[in-house]
């Protein structure tokens, strides 16, 4: 217990502190990057006294991959490609909140039906992102079983993303002035079938893992962090939502129709694993009741593209017929279109927090500038806050329970 | 008595562990005889949606004369930079040349080192030339391999499920003969 008497100064300074040398009981082990329970390729220091961590910091940049770079090479329409490999889980957010940029900065509205498209994909996506986490983190922990059902789950979200987009992960399938092809004939009764099933697994889940009381053991009073520390840190989405801060991007500042939409926002107050936890579970529960509202909306057909002459390719046939039309789609697909000079930042609630996308123009083809504020980043920096004075094997509940993407992290 | 009580407390905590273990493992066993999720893939056909990105095929026209024109859209279009191509002139009549224009691509490579399926270039594509498959079995063993060249990306068209040469395609197909791919379109 001598290691609660010990202050932890957490700033960068400690960083660069050793550990004592003098200190015989100490010992510095990193965990990571090659280990299953970073969820990627992190890698932590931690400086441990028996079994309890001393110190522990995180050292990041092992998947770095220069997308914001990558991104100023590409043009407008083409940084889609990009955005959604940075959080691979939550692709279809990445885009989002890209396109919805853009499309501040130019002064482009989206049709309606493309704002209800975009939401339905988004809270898929998250209920796909949590399923990971939700697997995952059971396993971390040591429910096995719990990561087949949610994988099996899971599955069928990404299948309907294939019918939809035509890929699993990575969709590109949001572009700046709308959707890229309007939804394929059947997949709003998919979509259905994957929504009413998905009640049943939300109650299997809870006997399985919620009600489970080892989880319970192992998750209660683990990695507490304060409301006040949590807003110091910046944290956002469930992190933060699980130490009693009610703040959502969807409600706060609602983008893409998000506030004709009927959900509530799941808070729990006490700052540990276990009500991260919760507020994960239920707002899977919520995206389930945003997509149902969204199917029903959708039904009605519309356009899928805002009918702007710079962002709408033009119809294929119009295009084979008339050679001037053609060669606006010469233009557009090897030039694409340029932006108004200007910088624009927007945030969006993606499964991890607030994702935000401030792009700077300089009236070109290509952005001058993408910058990202990932929440992943954010909440890993709270890490050694909540993990510093607790015991080793509680690390893993903590790291599975901010739910980092190493991709998103270091971009 | 306070040793008692911690006692009973111990039990107590024992009982809930079990019971809420025998409830998930309820769970569990209710699963047992339902059907099965996994796919015997090899052995069994996976089922693939109509919309998949996978694996490129260079479309030619009823006459079997290659559709792609060489104008280089599909190269501009590629975030990736995947697309290689060399145009040439054929200026033979109708009949004889392999394209359907005069123009034609000498040279079309894609590489899968850099494609990300993104879908841009079948976008582009004035003709139609060039179409998503579905395939993605690609596994090789050098980088080198994963460069595609034309008769490669040509002859991927007959392996669709649902290509059917028309009359006038027909010897080509069998000059380009390929195994179907063994999925289920949906
Ligand atoms: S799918 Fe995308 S990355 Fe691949 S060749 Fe086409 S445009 Fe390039
Ligand atoms: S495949 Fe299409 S876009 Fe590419 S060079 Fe040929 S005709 Fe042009």
């Amino acid at each position: 217990m001598q290691a609660k008497e010990i202050v932890v100064p957490t700033s960068a300074i400690s960083m660069l502190r050793k550990p004592d040398p003098l200190s015989d009981t100490q010992m510095t082990v990193s965990m990571g990057p090659q280990h299953p329970s970073t969820h990627g390729v992190l890698r932590l220091e931690l400086v441990l006294d028996g079994e309890t961590v001393i110190r522990a910091i995180p050292d990041i940049g092992y998947l770095h991959t220069g997308i914001e770079k990558t991104m100023e090479k590409e043009k407008w329409q083409q940084v889609v490609t990009v955005t959604c490999r940075m959080d691979y889980l939550n692709s279809s957010g990445n885009d989002l909140g890209y396109v919805l940029a853009v499309e501040k900065l130019m002064g482009v509205e989206v049709p309606k039906r493309v704002r209800d498209i975009r939401v339905l994909l988004t809270e898929l996506n998250r209920i796909t992102s949590h399923l990971v986490w939700f697997g995952t983190h059971a396993m971390d922990i040591g429910a096995m079983t719990a990561f087949f059902y949610a994988f099996t789950q899971r599955e069928k979200g990404l299948d309907l993303f294939e019918c939809v987009s035509g890929a699993r992960l990575h969709q590109s399938y949001f572009v700046v002035g709308g959707v890229r092809w309007d939804l394929p004939p059947n997949f709003l009764d998919l979509m259905t079938e994957f929504l009413d099933g998905f009640p049943s697994f939300l109650d299997e889940c809870k006997r399985l893992v919620t009600g489970n009381k080892i989880f319970q053991r192992r998750t209660k009073g683990v990695g507490v962090i304060s409301k006040e520390a949590a807003i110091d840190w910046g944290l956002s989405g469930p992190t933060i939502r699980g130490s009693g801060v009610d703040w959502d991007i969807r409600k706060s500042e609602p983008y893409s129709g998000f506030d004709t939409y009927d959900f509530n926002v799941p808070v729990y107050h006490d700052g540990d694993v276990w009500s991260r936890y919760l507020v994960r579970m239920d707002e899977m529960e919520e995206s389930w009741k945003i997509c149902k509202q969204a199917v029903e909306r959708l039904r009605e057909p519309g356009p899928y593209m805002s009918d702007h002459p710079k962002l709408k390719l033009p119809e294929r046939d119009l295009m084979k017929k008339h050679i001037d039309v053609m060669i606006h789609h010469f233009l557009l697909a090897s030039e694409g279109f340029t932006v108004p000079v200007g910088e624009v930042y927007q945030s969006i609630e993606s499964a991890r927090g607030e994702i935000g996308f401030y792009v700077v123009s300089d009236g070109g083809e290509r952005p001058y500038r993408v910058r990202v504020r990932a929440p992943s980043y954010v909440n890993l920096s709270a890490l050694p806050a909540m993990v510093e004075g607790s015991l080793i094997a509680d690390v893993v509940a903590v790291i599975g329970s901010i739910d980092i993407v190493l991709g998103d992290v270091d971009r | 008595m306070s040793i008692l009580k911690e006692i009973v407390s111990a039990v107590k905590e024992v009982i809930e562990v079990a019971r809420t273990t025998a409830q998930g493992m309820s769970v569990t066993l209710s699963h047992i005889p339902t059907r099965k999720e996994t796919v015997s893939y090899p052995d069994d056909a996976v089922t693939i949606y109509r919309r998949f990105r996978g694996e490129h095929f260079l479309d030619v026209n009823e006459d079997g004369k290659e559709r792609c024109v060489s104008c280089f859209l599909c190269a501009a279009a590629c975030p990736a930079d995947a697309i290689y191509i060399e145009g040439a002139e054929d200026p033979r009549p109708y009949a004889e040349r392999i394209g359907m224009d005069h123009r034609y691509a000498k040279v079309y490579q894609i590489d899968y080192g850099r494609c990300i399926l993104c879908g841009f270039c079948v976008d582009a594509c004035p003709t139609d030339a060039i179409n998503h498959g579905h395939n993605f079995e690609w596994a090789v063993y050098t980088p080198g391999e994963l460069v595609k060249d034309k008769s490669y990306l040509l002859a991927n068209k007959w392996r669709e499920p649902d290509v059917i040469p028309t009359d006038k395609q027909l010897p080509l197909a069998a000059k380009q003969k390929q195994d179907k791919l063994n999925i289920i379109l949906k």
